[in-house]
């Protein structure tokens, strides 16, 4: 079988068996990269060099025996995490020229775990979309058909690897950008706990809602990675100090008994059918192994939209306060005086998505609009919270769709912002709650893939994982690859 | 809720935002929608809830022991400024 048509488990196994070296697959990959560039655009920075030179010292390693479950694996960091001394744009023209003078923890923990970063994948501006339109440096294009989006923001993580382009990514997940892509391009997407993996040296878009998580072929894939990314970090004041199981350990575990619970709102409207016809299949599989399906209601979950466009401006408003021009990144010619210069180089630097988020987070934060709107949204926000725990006192597992819809063409959504919001309408809730949840692929509407979500209590990731994995024994959707890549 | 064009611009100053004239418009429209799809809170009865800041209730954010922690790397850091001189970030003048 072809490296890239392997799972991040199976390359672990053949590089350990010396079917081939870690240079062999680091320049097999980055020959699919090269080739698929002008197609699908979902890299911003490729280096070439420096994964070529970690794959020799990944592959010393695996000589004398010194390796770890990761070494030598090539994977690729959506562009907003920072790498020291290369490219870290955030799809943004504000940091077009920045190089992050440090790793993330991200970053630092599977460099040290003996990954092989290929690359740093395009996104929505600072995270900042749900079809990667608003990148600075152009769209992504979905890998099942070049005319339709790839999701957002971490479109270009996905998108590489639905390309089977590299085997894993990293992407971050602040309303829906890891699960709404995974399910646009039929990958696997795992969102942790908020707090689970360290935020630190990840460009912040909304800090109560961002997290970081993982892009793969399989559930089983996404353990080995979040078993390496996971843990606490002095660096990140909201990270937690809980211990980090091995996620792979328990991924056999029988589903017998398992309480899965439908989430009622989110199959009662709005729904195409053809979407829904892959989800109750995947249903009707989750009773063959043993699982007991119920109905639950959210009564509050409806509102998650409207909580999200209030809390998540508001935070982005007052995070990228920090590009001023002053420091780094981008300064506009010849300013007047500072006043100038902060306008006109955030005017310049920043894409139009961006501004609206600025400028409503601006509003709603601003004097006599605050109670009204920043208040009244973080009482919703506790409202739908709530609702999530006392249906975790019920069930074990939450289940719905991803995504309304599979993926849309270029261009649909772009004139009304609300538009494009709503496709996010089943992935806010999770993160406005702190809550794991996944996105795998159950299917497919009009050749298109259909994600399946699982949404689990907090620090549940091994239940959630243990799900998807099970899913992934009966079912070969997550082996499915687009034609022109497979 | 309707926002107009004087709203936009007071809000862009506020935000340290320079508009070109032709974005103001989109502008207008895009946050007015917005603001029409928050107006859905307004249904919410959240008499006596209290504001949720943090995903995690019951999980303090820690504080470290008051020690320095960091090294003097400015030279590091300012590699990416865009301007600088003396180690001093340059920008117009303030004061006059």
């Amino acid at each position: 079988m072809s490296l890239h048509r392997r799972t991040i488990a199976e390359l672990a196994r053949g590089l350990r068996a010396k079917e081939y070296s870690s240079v062999e697959l680091t320049q097999s990959l980055l020959a699919r990269i090269a080739a698929a560039q002008p197609a699908l655009n979902a890299f911003i920075t490729v280096t070439g060099e420096e994964a070529l030179a970690a794959a020799v010292a990944a592959d010393r390693r695996l000589a004398t025996g010194d390796a770890g479950p990761l070494t030598g694996l090539p994977i690729a960091h959506k562009d907003i995490f920072c790498t020291e001394g290369v490219l870290t744009t955030c799809g943004s023209r504000m940091l077009g020229n920045f190089r992050a003078p440090y790793d993330a923890t991200v970053v630092a923990k599977l460099r040290a775990a003996g990954t092989v970063m290929l690359g740093k994948t395009n996104m929505d501006e600072f995270a900042m979309g749900s079809s990667n339109e608003t990148s600075f440096f152009g769209a992504v294009k979905n890998p099942w058909n070049p005319r339709r989006v790839p999701g957002g923001s971490s479109g270009g993580s996905a998108a590489a690897v639905a390309a089977r382009l590299v085997p894993g990514a990293s992407a971050t997940d602040t309303g829906g950008s890891i699960r709404q892509p995974a399910a646009l391009c039929g990958v696997t997407g795992l969102k942790p706990t908020y707090g689970r993996v360290s935020r630190y040296g990840m460009i912040a878009f909304a800090s109560s809602l961002d997290q970081a998580g993982t892009l793969t072929a399989s559930a089983e894939d996404a353990a080995l990675l979040l078993t390496a990314m996971s843990g606490f970090d002095p660096l990140d004041s909201t990270s937690v100090d809980l211990p980090v199981p091995d996620y792979t350990a328990v991924l056999e575990r029988p589903l017998t008994g398992l309480r899965v619970g439908l989430l009622k709102e989110f199959f009662d409207k709005g729904l195409q059918r053809d979407v829904e016809e892959p989800l109750r299949a995947a249903l009707a599989v989750y009773g063959k192994l043993g699982a007991r399906l119920t109905e639950v209601s959210l009564p509050n979950l409806p509102l998650s939209v409207p909580t999200y466009y209030v809390v998540a401006p508001a935070e982005c408003s007052s995070n990228l306060a920090r590009f001023d021009g002053v420091r780094f990144g981008h300064r506009c010619e010849d300013p007047r005086d500072l006043t100038d210069l902060y306008e006109r180089s955030r005017g310049e630097g920043f894409g139009a998505e961006v501004k609206r988020r600025i400028m409503t987070g601006t509003y709603v934060l601003s004097a006599g609009y605050y109670d009204a709107y920043y208040l009244k949204a973080q009482r919703v926000r506790q409202l739908i919270a709530g609702d999530f725990t006392r249906a975790f006192t019920q069930v074990d597992v939450l289940v719905g769709p991803t995504t309304p819809t599979p993926a849309f063409e270029l261009g649909a959504k772009t004139a009304d912002p609300v538009t494009m919001y709503l496709n996010d309408i089943y992935t806010i809730g999770a993160n406005l709650a702190g809550l794991p949840a996944m996105s795998i692929p159950c299917g497919f509407a009009d050749g298109l893939p259909v994600g399946l979500q699982l949404i689990g209590p907090h620090f549940a990731e091994e239940r959630l994982l243990n799900a998807a994995h099970l899913y992934q024994r009966e079912t070969d959707w997550h082996r499915r690859m687009p034609g022109a890549y497979a | 809720m309707s926002l107009n064009r004087a709203d936009i611009e007071a809000i862009a100053r506020l935000a340290r935002l320079s508009l070109r004239e032709e974005e103001v418009p989109a502008l207008v429209d895009g946050l007015s929608r917005i603001l029409g799809l928050v107006a859905q809170l307004d249904a919410a009865d959240t008499r006596g809830i209290e504001p949720m800041a943090h995903p995690l209730p019951g999980l303090a954010q820690r504080l470290r022991a008051d020690v320095v922690t960091e090294t003097d790397q400015h030279e590091r850091y300012q590699a990416n400024a865009p301007r600088v001189e003396g180690g001093l970030y340059l920008v117009p003048k303030v004061i006059e």
